[in-house]
């Protein structure tokens, strides 16, 4: 009371203490309900304005004697709802001339208090906006009863209502997009629970040419969002009335660009613009709603322009290249509806050569942006970003002009022509390989032998899985590379996109990262299948080499598997006998003691009889991992070992000294035997000679 | 009888045949020396055997054993893989075991036409059972070797052939034995641990590195390549040795045969030509594929060993 006091000294007399007083003593009295009327009633019919009471109406005072205290409240549910009315914006306001009955018509000789007033019904003057609002989507929404949905006060406010072009004005241009944005922003109710195609749509707005005039640069001729949707007509893009249609969009848009055939003259030229909407794009398929900056072309270009020189069979480049485009090869792929302009963006139609402007290269990831930004991560892409001349762009693998469909076979693209397609660079001695440095080798050649190349290009399965499905399409990275599908953290899942089954197993093994923690590297897929050579797993081959691969890790292990009947016959290079998954499982591996793997006590003996039929508990007692050279952990086996060695080294030892031995002597012998048997032969030969004569 | 003889050139004069086809149909004519029948034809067949067998269970056996060396892959394979190998190995196993049985039968056969009774003939002089003369003729060898006396005198049976002998005997017993258990591991596991397997393995395996290893450098040595008899003494393969040699070699023997007066019943003559001559062929594969082992077991032990 006593700032109200010192606010507004002329108040006083229009709103007697001792009334309010008595208002206030008599709500500990009456009931609630008859109290809030009360006090209702007494403020609505208050006067509002004495400045412009003159004529206007003396209600205003009487209202006011009561909604001019800023302590007036009343209760609706739990809320407490100000019923205050500040007098000096009302009557700023477009409606300060009125009286407050001249909107709040109900409570006109209503007795003091009054109850709660009706709904002012704006349309009783503002006939044909409330019309408008009717049909809009918010006013239908309205009668279907959506709470969301906004009434004329939701935007316009209510007591102090200014006119549209006071910059005060809740809907002037410059606040238009936030009170819009109250509810068409990210995380409103009305953008998570209604049915909102667009989004970001205030923040892109706010990015956009239109929202940078706007909002940056105080231009309140730059459009904001009445501007196209309009104020109260706002409808569907898909409803043919709504302004923002297709067949309305061209009139929307030169609302403000009036002028604007003077720089789209192409698309002005015969006047198709307006008159076929359907032949000819709308403002949006080029100039994205809410994001008018990220064009997808600046200046409307139509091909028949570009094609008035890049007919010519003989236009050449600068340089040499040829120049030429056929149009129909051009129209007939995957880009048949993308105009050049689109994507040879940067040309000036204002020029007589409209590409002499072109600066940079076709930039593909203004439309394909997610594999842009695949690319730009990629190992191609950072290249690309360091100027390499031999980084792979887009047009390297998916073409230029003839750009086809991964699905259709002739693209370079399509499953089967992957492999010879990254084999430009990636062959050995291409440019690719030639930069490599790690340790895959003939990655072409090696892929054509393994299994996934000869299911691809001889069995022509195209589900097989080629570069890409390892590698990605766009977003290749090298394998040390902590995000690389190929990365040893990401490779089960990467394989299990195909092989889910096998990856479901290997997650539950010993060699998953989520069943064994240690420092120690785990193998993943690659380090046993080989990463560009991965051979079938009953082909011979892969499996003699498993051993290897198993004893890469588990050396002691192997070395003694070699020791036994089964390593020893895989050495000889022979497949049917027990290799290391044969009794450990493959992707299933556990560890012994865990009552899952092969070898656990319930299992072994099932194990053995893979191939051993007649096994029996006490023969899968047999070491196969045994080594003699264990005192410890195998004593018979050493000891066994060590006193055959003995015998042996004994024998060989005494026959071996003996002999020795010998062999003086019976060199001797042989000398005298000689002898003796020459001096025969003397003999017999003289006992001849002598008969003979 | 040289083709050069003048009797031959003689004959050819007179007869206008070339003196080759004399030498050849007048041979039964010209009186051959006879020589001294040392092994009968079953002792020949069975070590014929024996030499096969082991040769094919060496190899066989080695492939498996030496499986880390190049050698054994490559042998392996023109064996025709490790099962046929195998399928080989206990053939060979089965072939030796025969021989072996046969022998026993054979001494029991011996014993019924030669000896009254066991005693005598394993006690006699011409028993392959080591006895006290054994220990002083290697004694006397030991002396002789060393220049510290004269060259001893043997008997039908010198002490290293004895031991060479009994040395097939232990053979067979371990290398069998353990052979049997690998053949046939389902069944020994019944009544053995599991882990004897690998024991019968170790067993298996060195014994026969043993058995192998002697044979082919010590066996080889003492009757084939000593060299006096250098390249080789067909006697186990011909049955028959010079009785020159026999006089030298076997001295007790040959004094004992003339001074009972039944050295005559133990000549004939010599086996044919055609006969030596692929008997030699034989040896010399058998000596070959010896030595190569050898060769590859020294290789795999000292160089290849991992």
């Amino acid at each position: 009371m006593a700032l109200m006091k010192s606010d507004d000294p002329q108040r006083r007399t229009c709103s007697p203490p001792t009334a309010q007083g008595a208002f206030r003593g008599c709500s500990a009295l009456l009931p609630k309900g008859l109290m809030v009327a009360a006090v209702l009633a007494m403020g609505l019919t208050l006067p509002l304005s004495r400045a412009r009471a003159g004529g206007a109406s003396d209600s205003t005072e009487l209202c006011l004697s009561c909604h001019g205290g800023k302590s007036m409240t009343t209760k609706r549910g739990t809320r407490t709802v100000p019923l205050y009315v500040d007098n000096k914006k009302f009557a700023g306001s477009v409606h300060g001339s009125l009286g407050c009955t001249a909107c709040h018509a109900d409570l006109e000789g209503a007795d003091l208090p009054h109850g709660k007033p009706k709904r002012v019904d704006c349309g009783n003057c503002h006939g044909t906006e409330a019309a408008e609002h009717a049909k809009s989507l918010h006013g239908k929404a309205l009668a279907r009863g959506d709470n969301l949905a906004p009434r004329c006060v939701d935007c316009h406010g209510n007591h102090d209502i200014a006119h549209v072009h006071d910059t005060n004005s809740a809907v002037a241009p410059l606040k238009v997009p936030f009170v819009c944005g109250r509810c068409h922003q990210e995380g409103t109710p009305v953008m998570t629970q209604r049915k909102i195609d667009q989004h970001n749509i205030l923040e892109n707005y706010t990015e956009s040419i239109h929202g940078e005039g706007l909002l940056k640069k105080g231009l309140i001729v730059a459009a904001n969002c009445a501007s196209c949707h309009t104020a109260h007509s706002i409808l569907p893009h898909t409803d043919p009335n709504s302004s923002i249609n297709r067949r309305n969009i061209a009139a929307t848009c030169t609302k403000c660009h009036a002028l604007i055939e003077v720089v789209h003259r192409k698309v002005i030229r015969g006047e198709l613009w307006e008159k076929k909407e359907h032949v000819l794009p709308a403002c949006i398929d080029c100039h994205q709603p809410h994001k008018v900056r990220n064009v997808y072309y600046e200046q409307g270009m139509a091909d028949a322009d570009c094609m008035r020189c890049h007919a010519n069979q003989a236009l050449k480049s600068a340089d040499g290249r040829t120049m030429f485009v056929q149009v129909q090869e051009v129209a007939s792929r995957r880009h048949t509806k993308v105009a050049c302009s689109q994507c040879h963006s940067e040309v000036n139609v204002s020029k007589l050569r409209p590409c002499e402007t072109i600066k940079n290269p076709v930039d593909c990831s203004k439309c394909h942006e997610a594999e842009g930004q695949q690319y730009q991560r990629s190992t191609h892409g950072q290249l690309f970003a360091k100027h390499e001349p031999n980084a792979p762009v887009c047009k390297e693998c998916h073409g230029t002009h003839v750009i086809l469909s991964k699905v259709d076979p002739a693209s370079r693209t399509f499953p089967t022509n992957v492999p010879a397609l990254c084999g430009t660079c990636h062959r050995e001695g291409q440019r690719a390989a030639v930069r490599y440095t790690g340790q895959q080798h003939e990655i072409i050649s090696h892929y054509r032998e393994s299994i996934h190349g000869k299911g691809l290009l001889q069995s022509g399965l195209t589900v097989t899985a080629t570069c890409t499905n390892c590698h990605t399409a766009h977003g290749e990275l090298p394998t040390k590379d902590a995000d690389s599908t190929v990365n040893p953290k990401n490779l089960p899942k990467t394989c299990g996109q195909c092989h889910h089954g096998i990856e479901e197993q290997f997650e539950q093994s010993v060699h998953s990262v989520a069943v064994t923690r240690t420092d120690k590297p785990l193998p993943v897929c690659s380090d046993c299948h080989s990463a560009h050579s991965i051979r079938r797993a009953d082909e011979d081959g892969f499996k003699l080499e498993i051993m290897d691969k198993c004893g890469r890790c588990h050396v002691e292990i192997a070395k003694s598997y070699f020791d036994t009947y089964h390593g020893k016959v895989s050495r000889l290079g022979y497949t049917n006998t027990a290799k290391c998954y044969d009794c450990h499982g493959a992707h299933d591996i556990q560890k012994v003691t865990d009552p899952r793997s092969h070898l656990s006590r319930a299992n072994v003996v099932e194990t053995c009889k893979k191939c051993h039929s007649d096994a029996t508990r006490r023969f899968a007692g047999y070491l196969t991992h045994a080594t003699h050279h264990d005192p410890k952990k195998y004593p018979f086996l050493f000891w066994a070992f060590w006193g055959m060695t003995s015998l042996l080294v004994g024998t060989f030892v005494v026959s071996g000294v003996h002999t020795l031995l010998w062999l003086p002597r019976a060199f001797e012998m042989r000398r005298q035997l000689r002898a003796e048997e020459a001096e025969l032969e003397a003999k017999a030969r003289a006992g001849a000679e002598e008969k003979q004569p | 009888m040289s083709k050069n003889s003048p009797a031959l050139q003689d004959e050819a004069r007179r007869t206008s045949a070339t003196t080759k086809e004399l030498a050849h149909y007048m041979k039964p004519a010209v009186a051959i020396q006879r020589e001294f029948v040392r092994f009968t034809r079953l002792n020949r067949a069975l070590h014929a055997c024996t030499v096969a067998s082991f040769m094919t269970l060496a190899l066989t056996g080695m492939t498996l054993k030496f499986s880390y060396t190049s050698w054994a892959v490559l042998l392996s394979h023109i064996l025709g893989g490790f099962q046929t190998a195998g399928y080989l190995h206990r053939f060979a196993a089965v072939v030796m075991f025969s021989a072996f049985v046969a022998h026993l039968v054979d001494l029991t056969k011996l014993k019924k036409r030669k000896y009254a009774t066991w005693k005598a003939m394993l006690l006699g002089p011409n028993s392959m059972i080591p006895m006290k003369p054994d220990l002083d003729e290697f004694l006397a060898t030991m002396k002789w070797f060393l220049h510290l006396g004269p060259k001893p005198e043997y008997g039908r049976w010198t002490y290293w052939e004895k031991f060479d002998y009994f040395a097939v005997f232990w053979g067979i017993f371990i290398i069998g034995s353990t052979g049997l258990t690998l053949w046939f591991p389902v069944f020994f596991t019944r009544f053995l641990p599991g882990a004897f397997i690998n024991v019968a393995t170790i067993i298996h395996s060195d014994e026969a590195l043993l058995a192998t290893g002697f044979i082919f450098t010590v066996h080889f040595f003492n009757t084939h390549l000593r060299p006096e008899k250098f390249p080789m003494d067909t006697t186990i393969f011909t049955g028959r040795m010079e009785l020159a040699e026999l006089k030298r070699d076997k001295r007790k023997e040959y004094d004992a045969l003339v001074a009972s007066g039944e050295l005559e019943q133990h000549l004939a003559e010599p086996q044919p030509e055609i006969v030596v001559r692929t008997i030699r062929f034989f040896a010399w594969v058998a000596l070959s594929i010896g030595f190569s082992i050898v060769v590859w077991i020294v290789y795999a032990m000292l160089f290849a060993y991992r």
